[in-house]
């Protein structure tokens, strides 16, 4: 180990994974990235190791085993100054309103995993007195819209988690981050309709949450055109926003 | 099927784009008509497949860097921009950028691309030590100067017609800071500029802006910018070694109507661009890299300035002996015409590395056109000139070029056609552009 700062990204194959493990690299923090397939994750290191010259670590880590949370959180070398929650799950909609399994899949992914290894994390760094823990939840998660609900109810669930740890670890020195990206050109949105204004690329999710953890950033919208587009979203009347397919 | 364009958003056409995230699902991609692309920085049609396009984005990943040799080997869809700010800051930059920094290392090698320094060191080609290519027949192999030579040499240049490049081995160059000495000399005509530019062969960056409205007396008249990496004793108190490269900080949010560029804006914006470089000319000073070497980026989406039909680039290279002439005549006939923009940039080049490398030595022309009226006739009138002074057209701005003038101006296109089949017997590798210029119909 060094003395350099140091993160943990979780669900590090993703495209905002790999984006924002460049960014802490970049600014001088060895990274260690965690995720269900860890030779997967081999050629990211060695890209990491090459361009910043930090040290990079690799963890076995699946957000749906969360029997296995304690232990994996046991296993690390040191305890991270930061920890970043990438993992999700988008789904289908169409499939998850009739597929139970679907459905809980999605829900387990993106709402029940992140939040207890964020909150396992949080009494590690409350124990500690210091630490910054990042979830990336979703704009999704500001209102439950008919075309991905869902998904949205467990983002909505992940961000209320997230405002409540954020309030509580406040007073014993941790910071919470939630970030919601908007629309991001990744692997996960392949071949969606994304609206071009409001969709930005992986590397600047990755710089936003660099920015945020330095910043001490409660909530961060990626692109401040969402923060305009969910407010109005949020004020529309239920019988008016009932009636919308989107 | 997706509408695509190059750079140039002309021409506008019909193809499969694929988005492979791994090598095996790079071979799953490749059918009959595939092309690889990357950052679809081509101006015409050269890296859209004939029916399938194979975007290499996803691959951006530096696999090692050794800071003692400055070897380093990255995978194809890494970009330029990306290797600079990222090895700039450690004191390491490719040996050539084209005017761009927004290309891949793959369209890159498949352009042979080249810089302001072509002249004194080559193009991005010479710099390559190897190519990991998936051939159009699904062998994996690595081609360097020693091993599948010819596939190397075919590649390098070869418009991604010999295979998908997945990575490749190249040296970068050591320096101590990010910043140019930059000399600016006022050219008055044609003779001056070019006076200028032989002047300046002994500098390792050189190339001429040519005020292309200037006629009669003026014609040619240019401002020819020389440059060498500054080291750290030459800058000014107090900056860092390496400048911060900034985003753009202006973009064209939507497509200007074709009117906006006229005879008269035309002209205001190549008299100012003049007399304001000409102000600076004389002495010598120290400027950041990214101003100097891409001074077009600083606006994302220029290429909208021309209106939703797009814009051509026509760009030439003349051997050295008839240069002065022929380049006379196509200056005169642009001068008359009135209708070429910003960019018109003269340069010197060298000999080119690959088999259908565009340089060779002599003078290169690039001049813009807005695609409207008779400007495809018109160009169809300049070709001759080229070819009968023994010079041809670049591949990576093509769209239009005739299969008489491109077979003319590359002799070598045989060599490189035998090689081609050799490595993708079944014709897999077809672009849009190979349709056009080199596959049998």
């Amino acid at each position: 180990m060094t003395s350099r700062k140091s993160v943990l990204v979780l669900g590090g194959s993703s495209d905002i994974g790999r984006a924002a493990a460049r960014a802490f690299a970049k600014a001088g923090y060895d990274v260690a990235l965690a995720g269900r397939d860890v030779a997967a994750l081999e050629p990211d290191a060695a890209d990491l190791r090459a361009r910043y010259n930090v040290e990079v670590g690799l963890h076995k880590f699946d957000v749906l085993d969360t029997a296995a949370f304690e232990s994996f959180v046991g296993a690390l070398p040191a305890l991270p100054d930061i920890v970043v929650s990438i993992v999700g799950l988008l789904g289908v909609q169409a499939d998850a309103e009739s597929d139970l399994v679907h459905a809980t899949a999605i829900m387990r992914s993106n709402y029940e995993g992140p939040a207890l290894i964020l909150g396992l994390f949080a009494e590690k760094f409350l124990a500690r007195g210091s630490g910054t823990i990042v979830g990336v939840s979703s704009v999704a998660g500001d209102r439950g819209r008919a075309s991905n609900y869902v998904y949205g109810s467990a983002k909505a669930g992940f961000s209320a988690f997230l405002s409540g740890l954020r309030a509580r670890a406040s007073r014993g020195g941790v910071h919470v981050v939630t970030v919601k990206p908007g629309f991001v050109r990744t692997r996960m949105t392949e071949g969606m309709k994304l609206i071009g204004p409001l969709t930005v690329e992986a590397p600047v999710v990755g710089d936003a949450i660099l920015r945020a953890v330095e910043d001490k950033t409660d909530v961060v919208y990626v692109s401040g055109k969402w923060r305009l587009v969910m407010l109005i979203i949020k004020v529309l009347p239920e019988a008016v926003f009932k009636k919308l397919k989107f | 099927m997706t509408l695509v364009s190059g750079w140039g958003r002309f021409p506008v056409v019909d193809s499969d784009v694929l988005r492979p995230r791994s090598f095996a699902a790079v071979g799953e991609a490749v059918s009959a008509g595939s092309v690889a692309r990357g950052n679809g920085r081509a101006y015409g049609d050269a890296a859209i497949g004939a029916t399938r396009t194979v975007t290499m984005t996803g691959f951006d990943r530096v696999r090692s860097f050794d800071p003692a040799t400055g070897r380093i080997r990255l995978e194809a869809g890494v970009l330029l921009s990306d290797l600079i700010d990222t090895f700039g800051p450690r004191g390491f930059l490719p040996f050539v950028v084209p005017g761009t920094r927004f290309v891949s290392i793959g369209g890159a090698i498949a352009a042979d691309v080249h810089g302001k320094n072509h002249h004194s060191e080559g193009g991005f080609g010479r710099y390559v030590d190897s190519i990991l290519l998936r051939t159009g027949q699904g062998e994996v192999i690595e081609a360097s100067r020693d091993e599948n030579s010819d596939a190397f040499f075919a590649t390098v240049g070869g418009m991604g017609l010999t295979g998908i490049i997945l990575e490749a081995t190249m040296r970068l160059r050591r320096v101590e800071t990010g910043w140019i000495r930059e000399r600016v000399i006022s050219a008055s005509d044609l003779d001056a500029a070019m006076r200028a530019l032989e002047a300046g062969d002994a500098a390792t960056y050189s190339v001429a802006w040519i005020d292309c409205v200037a006629r009669g007396r003026d014609l040619g008249r240019s401002l020819v910018y020389l440059g060498e990496h500054a080291d750290k004793g030459e800058l000014a108190e107090g900056a860092d070694a390496f400048p911060v490269g900034k985003d753009s900080r202006l973009s064209l949010p939507l497509d200007l109507p074709s009117i906006a560029l006229n005879r008269i804006s035309v002209r205001a914006f190549n008299e100012l661009y003049y007399r304001m470089g000409a102000r600076r000319a004389g002495g010598s000073h120290v400027v950041s890299l990214y101003p100097y070497f891409f001074p077009l980026d600083s606006v994302s989406d220029w290429n909208r300035i021309y209106g939703k039909r797009g814009f051509l680039q026509h760009q030439c290279v003349i051997p050295q002996a008839g240069a002065r002439a022929v380049l006379g005549e196509i200056l005169d006939r642009v001068a008359r015409r009135g209708d070429a923009s910003f960019l018109a940039v003269l340069k010197k080049l060298g000999q080119g590395d690959g088999i259908l490398s565009f340089p060779l030595p002599g003078y290169t022309l690039a001049l813009d056109f807005p695609v409207k009226g008779d400007i495809l006739n018109f160009l169809d009138e300049i070709d001759p000139l080229v070819v009968a002074a023994g010079g041809r057209l670049y591949l990576a701005k093509d769209a239009r070029q005739s299969r008489a003038t491109f077979e003319a101006g590359y002799p070598a296109l045989q060599r490189f056609n035998a090689i081609r089949k050799s490595l993708d017997p079944a014709g897999n590798i077809r672009s849009k552009l190979s349709q056009r210029l080199f596959d049998e119909v």
